[in-house]
């Protein structure tokens, strides 16, 4: 796409993306936002760069194969869920850490897991889309 | 494939699988005291509660012998195995395959509750599979391999619909509480439970007309062969068949079948064996034949004729485990296994001779082995059997076939003067010699030592397992009695039909040629299937995303408009106030109109993204933003997705006749009509809140999170969104694939 301000102004959008995608994540638990959605913006901040730059600039910029990030997601959340297996708990139950004010739990690190999952799926399928049509 | 990679290792796989093997040898001889003194060994864990359902297992007399017949001759076909194709680059796996049978088959064999003797049935049923077809490269193998599932597998669902029949009826699954129990006999489902079981049984024994498969199971590896279709898997049908005969046996049903099925089974048996010209498969009739004795005996229900029927089980499997390993020594040492070109190997061959010499005496039900016992007992049984004349007849002549049978396998390759083989004869490794020496040796001490040795363990599987007053005793010499004589009468047959084995090819072979062939009847029969597949295929996919997308959307109209008609719902519909609502309301079906009407596939993308937006908008309204916000980006996503693969593709065209496009238009409408009704019928009625109180009420205190709808998402229902998340990611690579392939077909 030959847009000169597209191009200039993926690159601090895509970053901002990338860091609003984050607060949306950790803030999930407490005010609208979560992994989910978390995912969802963090792959629209590269797909909008694959747009301006290219696909296999978009690639290079991830760093990471979008499919390994994906499982990975998966992994995180399968590790998360049968974490409560060393408390003897069922799976999927939430173990807490409370430190004064924070608060850490498996349920973060789930939620980790979904926007990783997410964030990999999506880009996967973008980026395949872009690169074969 | 790398060769030298597995050499080394596999071997030492084999060893190590054969000492396993053994040491399991060793704890079921530890528990023989304990067991035949009356009491068996049980150990039991919750599996499924609620269904009342063990992981149960129970080591009495029955299961004592198979278990350590399995594991005796495991161990011995493991260290034969490691001589025999120890240098093969999958032999790891070979081993791996090979061990995970034994251990389904020495579930089977312990499984106290029937739901876990079905578990480890079809798992025996899993790993022969991998085994018989484990030299895949072979169309054969693999068509064999499927064959022996398909059967045996299907027979094991009709065995788990009997089994349910059968947990419903007596009132659970245990086996103890079953046998204890008085007996299935006058339940009314009596006989769905034993037409169902006796599939599952006949199957997996290979009784007539489901014995195609075993024969063709020969694809498999010798060792395997000598394991599985001799001495365990095949005999999961008959340990079946005795374990509940306490339960289903002695009705004029069971008797009748069981007695058909394995008169038929064993003469036809041996009259084929002894016209296959290949020794393996001369062995693998005479199993049949084998099989078929064991399910006609157990037709029985007199002492004398269960004795006969557990001694025969141990005769066969020693001297046919050693029989095949023989025939595999034999192909290994020459380089062929055909009866034709095969004399004299005596003299290359030393070992192997003796041991073919004592396992085929003991087959021919030559004294003093302990062959000969097991058909004096079965004469015995047979005189008190209902129908004894036919029985006795039936055994007479199976008997008398397998002794000529012997001759021709066992006897005749290792006399006279020696011909030219493939390669020169030699003998086998070491590895190889010890499991057929072993076994033929055993048939000779348990001949001689019959009562010491085997005495107790079937006393207590008569009084135990089948729960017979007593047991018949193990006599070489029993008495100038009827089954002596009939000894005597299947010797002299035998010798005559072994002599005049030419003359008796040309009476039998026509006959044997008119017999319809089952075989190419189950190729026809999966032909047939493949066909139906193909047709309903072809008629279901057409490959029209129209036509799927007309088929959901109809179907979807039908089933609510079918529901709102019956339920009749009261729908008060309450127009909003909000001036704002109103103008994203038009702004969405603006979208739709838009995207409706276009003629460029942007517009209409446009068009479509518009009314997902409105509906984001809708969601905020609604008090839903993290709803909103999803929507949102999905919205943005998709748009970019579908405009990606819409760039590239030519403007919309309306290729449709005026009657289709008005059909759609129809379909349409009904689907938004009738989701439309549904959603205000579904609002007008009161909420269930419920859930949602609790969601709001312990979102804090237990998961501590104030966004109910992220603790939901991410703690109270955990596992859903993990679902989800297999789901997106599935989605995604599987369109990846999808794209990928079809990219590198277009390059």
């Amino acid at each position: 796409m030959n847009s000169l301000i597209l191009s200039v102004g993926a690159r601090f959008l895509t970053a901002l993306f990338l860091l609003f995608s984050l607060f949306v994540l950790l803030r999930g638990h407490n005010s609208p936002g979560g992994g989910f959605i978390g995912g969802l913006i963090g792959a629209a901040g590269f797909v909008l760069y694959s747009f301006a730059a290219g696909v296999d600039a978009a690639r290079r910029a991830v760093r990471v194969d979008p499919r390994a990030i994906g499982v990975w997601g998966m992994a995180l959340a399968i590790i998360a869920g049968l974490a409560s297996a060393l408390a003897s708990l069922d799976p999927f139950t939430g173990l807490w850490l409370i430190l004064a004010d924070l608060a850490l739990s498996t349920v973060l690190v789930f939620d980790i897991g979904v926007y990783l999952a997410v964030f990999g799926a999506i880009l996967t399928l973008v980026f395949a889309l872009e690169e074969t049509l | 494939m790398t060769q030298h990679a597995t050499t080394g290792a596999g071997r030492l796989y084999g060893y190590a699988a054969s000492g396993l093997a053994a040491l399991i040898f060793v704890a079921f001889a530890a528990m023989a005291p304990g067991v035949v003194g009356g009491q068996p060994v049980l150990a039991d864990w919750p599996w499924a509660p609620s269904l009342n359902i063990l992981l149960a297992f129970m080591v009495d007399g029955l299961s004592l012998i198979f278990g350590l017949l399995i594991s005796g001759i495991g161990s011995l076909i493991f260290l034969y195995a490691t001589g025999y194709m120890g240098d093969h680059p999958r032999f790891g796996r070979f081993v791996l395959f090979l061990f995970a049978f034994m251990i389904s088959m020495l579930g089977l064999v312990m499984a106290r509750d029937l739901i876990t003797l079905f578990l480890f049935w079809e798992l025996t049923s899993i790993t022969s599979y991998l085994l018989i077809g484990f030299d895949h490269d072979n169309p054969r193998a693999r068509r064999n391999a499927l064959q022996a599932m398909l059967i045996t597998a299907g027979g094991g669902l009709a065995l788990l619909a009997g089994f349910i029949l059968m947990g419903t009826a007596a009132g659970g699954y245990d086996l103890a509480h079953i046998l204890a129990g008085q007996g299935l006999q006058e339940h009314p489902l009596y006989g769905p439970i034993l037409v169902l079981v006796l599939l599952g049984a006949f199957t997996k024994s290979a009784q007539f007309p489901f014995h195609a498969w075993l024969p063709n199971a020969m694809a498999a590896p010798t060792p395997v062969s000598a394991f599985l279709h001799s001495a365990t898997m095949v005999k999961a049908g008959v340990y079946l068949l005795a374990r509940l005969h306490p339960t289903l046996g002695g009705t004029p049903s069971w008797t009748v079948t069981l007695t058909a099925a394995g008169a038929v089974t064993a003469v036809l048996a041996s009259v084929l064996a002894m016209r296959q010209g290949d020794l393996k498969q001369a062995l693998a009739y005479t199993t049949l034949m084998a099989l078929g004795m064991i399910t006609m005996l157990l037709a029985g229900s007199h002492p004398y004729a269960l004795t006969a029927a557990v001694t025969f089980l141990i005769v066969h499997s020693l001297y046919k485990a050693s029989l095949f390993m023989v025939v595999g020594a034999i192909d290994h040492g020459t380089g062929t296994r055909e009866v034709a070109q095969l004399r004299g190997l005596g003299r290359a061959m030393p070992v192997t001779a003796v041991a073919a010499f004592l396992a085929c005496a003991s087959m021919a039900g030559l004294p003093p082995m302990i062959g000969w016992i097991g058909k004096e007992l079965i004469y015995a049984g047979g005189a008190t059997m209902t129908g004894a004349p036919l029985v006795l007849a039936a055994a007479v002549a199976a008997n008398a076939l397998v002794f000529a049978v012997a001759g021709v396998v066992a006897l005749r390759p290792f006399l006279g003067a020696p011909v030219r083989t493939p390669y020169p004869a030699h003998e086998a490794p070491w590895q190889m010699l010890a499991g057929p020496i072993i076994l033929a040796a055993c048939g000779l001490v348990a001949g001689v030592l019959a009562q010491p040795l085997l005495g107790a363990a079937i006393g207590s599987t008569l009084t135990g397992s089948l729960l017979q007053d007593r047991a018949a005793g193990l006599h070489l010499w029993a008495g100038f009695n009827a089954a002596f004589v009939l000894s005597i009468l299947t010797f002299t047959l035998g010798v005559m039909l072994y002599v005049m084995r030419d003359r008796f090819a040309t009476l039998v072979d026509p006959v044997l040629r008119r017999l319809p062939s089952l075989d190419n009847g189950w190729d026809q029969l999966l032909d047939a299937l493949r066909d139906l597949a193909a047709w309903q295929t072809r008629v279901l996919q057409t490959g029209r995303l129209t036509g799927y997308m007309l088929a959901v959307f109809a179907v979807t109209a039908l089933a609510l408009g079918a529901t709102i008609l019956h339920g009749r719902p009261v729908i008060m519909p309450e127009l909003p106030r909000s001036a704002f609502l109103w103008l994203t309301v038009g702004f969405t079906a603006a979208g739709a109109v838009v995207a409706l009407n276009t003629h460029s596939r942007i517009a209409a993308i446009a068009g479509i993204g518009t009314v997902g937006i409105g509906v984001a908008v809708i969601f905020i309204f609604a008090g839903a933003p993290d709803v909103a916000t999803t929507q949102l980006m999905v919205e943005t996503l998709s748009a970019v997705m579908f405009a990606i693969a819409a760039l590239r593709l030519p403007g919309l065209v309306e290729r449709r006749s005026r009657q289709r496009q008005l059909a759609h238009g129809a379909v349409a409408l009904a689907v938004g009509l009738c989701v439309t009704v549904m959603v205000l019928s579904v609002t007008a009625s009161p909420l269930d809140r419920t859930i949602t109180q609790y969601f709001e009420e312990n979102s804090y205190v237990l998961a501590h999170g104030l966004n109910i709808v992220n603790v939901v998402l991410v703690d109270f229902r955990a596992f859903d969104t993990f679902g989800e998340l297999i789901v997106v990611l599935l989605a995604s690579f599987g369109a990846y694939a999808v794209l990928k392939r079809k990219g590198r077909a277009g390059a």
